[in-house]
């Protein structure tokens, strides 16, 4: 059960530029100017962008997948080559036993894609949308009749079913979207900065309904620019920029990546100096900092393990502790620990 | 090949083109009525035009209609969906090999040609009053017809995926109003036997053989061999296809 994936030595150069707002742009004016403006007026019809530099990756069957980094990082471009959308300029990709480029239709079957920018059919009303997607894949048309209703429900579009989907808002095309990739109750679902764009509550309906479809044992590849939500929605990670892969692992595992990582923000009734140099001597404490001798930072390698040596020696000094925040490293961290810079941009 | 898929793409084109039933009808029978009244009925009533004309301008009406219909009902959706929203992708992502989306997109597109000229039959006789004298080859017809709904339905995939939404004036401008003009729609091809070098440049306009096809299998007046005509539609039909499967594959992948 459940459908895995493989990357091995993708390599994407795009020769043309993007078409104009094309892929809900991701320009990178990072990757345009590391070809050298001297060289670039030479051959100036040599246009050439590197989206995807060698990337191999494995999103196991049953995760969800989180693909992480700032704008024009390769993230869509690698979407785009898992669902047959985007030609690999060397380097191969597999959803399940399927090569995506050598068995395009049977890996078709296999996947469902909510594009970074809505594609619907202009053209149909919601309703008619996840219709004909169901008749594209196949479906009955009793089968294809409830799974619209069901989806529409679900997405809380009943209402505006049989509206024509080019006078929705922005939102509205995002979830009519997600539906629309579900409707064919696909083993492996794409998501391209799904949440981009939702309002908050959408944005938790979203989520909910994720980690819901992943509890089916589907696998689920996203890509976003926000840490929170590739810290709570996914198992794994790859940080992504200029179409490498920086890092990969599960949050805590990156987070833990960080020397120091961890913030302990204790509150004590008194926290005189040789508390202090207690907590500085505890295994995995990097620094310690206090202002006013009632409050203390402690920079260490761990949160939670720390608590108890550090309850005991308040407890030695005669003061007690009255208030814990644990901040555990995030994955912003992360991303300036190995660039340098802001995911924000 | 998957003819579920295949069969669903052309019921979802069969929906959308019956949801804009009027307009694409009032769009593709306007033009036809106003030319045949004022050609085949104003004119050769008040003795301008002799009325045989009339039977010479049906077919020529009828042929404009179809290349029309066909170009218009494949290029225009492509050229939208091609656009940033990449609305083609809803239909890339079906399961099945992506030329064969092409060939659906000709299929429909030759459906709505072939109802265009045929609706135009009677919608043109009726505006000229009688004096169309038919003699009708169905057979050859029939084949014409498929022949010049493909060419034109064809011809809309590779324009739909060599241009931009900015270009569709152009479109019709350079390359639709010269053909309808040096397409023999509204005389026969002999008739340019003055103008040597105009007759030979306009063989490569595929109107030509479009009009003078439905001209000899539809009506006796003057025109080209049929076996030429269709030999030279089925030519041009290849030439087409295989121009826009390929602009259409290379489009439709980044
Ligand atoms: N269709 C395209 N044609 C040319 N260049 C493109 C195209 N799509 C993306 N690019 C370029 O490839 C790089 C990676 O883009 P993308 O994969 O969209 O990044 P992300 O989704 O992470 O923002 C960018 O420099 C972008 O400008
Ligand atoms: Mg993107």
């Amino acid at each position: 059960m459940g459908i895995g994936i493989r990357i091995e030595n993708l390599r994407k150069v795009y020769d043309t530029p993007p078409p104009s707002a094309a892929r809900g742009g991701g320009f990178s004016f990072m990757a345009q100017r590391s070809a050298g403006s001297k060289e670039k007026k030479e051959k100036k019809k040599k246009f050439e962008v590197v989206a995807l530099d060698d990337i191999s990756l494995e999103m196991r069957a049953g995760e969800v997948f989180g693909l992480l980094g700032p704008n024009g990082a390769g993230k869509s471009t690698t979407i785009g080559v898992l669902t047959t959308r985007t030609r690999p300029t060397s380097g191969r990709a597999f959803i399940g036993e399927f090569d995506v480029w050598k068995e395009q239709v049977k890996a078709k079957r296999l996947i469902g894609v909510v594009p970074q920018r809505p594609n619907l059919d202009f053209a149909l009303t919601a309703r008619e949308v996840l219709l004909f997607h169901g008749a594209y894949f196949g479906q009955s048309s009793r089968e294809r009749e409830q799974k619209t209703q069901t989806l529409l429900e679900q997405f809380k579009l009943t209402e505006r079913a049989d509206d024509m989907v080019r006078n929705f808002s922005g939102g509205m095309m995002q979830r009519i979207s997600i539906a629309r990739a579900m409707m064919h109750d696909p083993q492996v679902l794409f998501l391209d900065e799904p949440s981009a764009g939702l309002d908050p509550q959408t944005r938790l309906l979203l989520w909910e309904i994720v980690r819901e479809y992943n509890r089916l044992g589907k696998t689920i590849v996203l890509t976003t620019h926000d840490m929170a939500e590739a810290d709570s929605l996914c198992h794994r990670l790859a940080i992504i920029d200029h179409g490498r892969i920086i890092s990969q692992g599960t949050p805590q595992e990156l987070k833990a990546s960080i020397p120091g990582g961890y913030l302990l923000r204790l509150r004590f009734d008194r926290a005189p100096e040789e508390l202090l140099a207690v907590l500085r001597s505890l295994p995995g404490v990097t620094e310690v900092r206090s202002a006013d001798h009632i409050a203390a930072d402690v920079y260490a390698d761990r949160g939670g393990p720390l608590i108890s040596s550090i309850v005991t020696a308040a407890q030695a000094a005669g003061a007690e502790l009255h208030d814990v925040h644990i901040a555990e490293p995030s994955l912003e961290t992360l991303f300036l620990h190995h660039t340098g810079r802001s995911l924000r941009d | 090949m998957n003819w579920k898929t295949f069969y669903a793409l052309l019921s979802r084109d069969g929906h959308v083109a019956r949801r804009n039933l009027l307009p694409t009808l009032l769009q593709n029978l306007l033009q036809p009525l106003l030319l045949t009244f004022v050609f085949g009925r104003i004119l050769t009533a008040g003795g301008m035009m002799q009325a045989g004309y009339k039977t010479v301008l049906l077919p020529g009406v009828m042929a404009i209609s179809m290349v029309i219909a066909g170009v218009q009902a494949v290029a225009m959706p492509l050229i939208t969906e091609f656009q940033f929203t990449r609305e083609i992708e809803d239909r890339l992502l079906a399961p099945m090999e992506i030329g064969w989306l092409a060939v659906e997109k000709i299929v429909a597109g030759m459906v709505q040609a072939l109802v265009a000229g045929l609706v135009v039959i009677p919608a043109a006789w009726l505006t000229m009053g009688s004096g169309v004298h038919f003699s009708f080859r169905p057979v050859e017809f029939a084949v014409v017809c498929l022949l010049v709904a493909m060419f034109s339905s064809a011809g809309g995939l590779a324009l739909g995926c060599s241009i931009g939404p900015t270009q569709i004036g152009l479109m019709f401008s350079l390359v639709l109003a010269p053909m309808m003009m040096f397409g023999c729609a509204y005389y026969p091809w002999s008739f340019l036997s003055k103008f040597p070098v105009l007759q030979y440049a306009v063989l490569i306009n595929p109107l030509v053989y479009a009009s003078e096809g439905l001209r000899g299998t539809l009506t006796q007046s003057d025109h080209m061999n049929t076996m030429v005509v269709i030999a030279a539609l089925a030519a041009i039909n290849v030439v087409l296809l295989v121009v826009g499967l390929k602009k259409f594959h290379s489009k439709a992948v980044s």
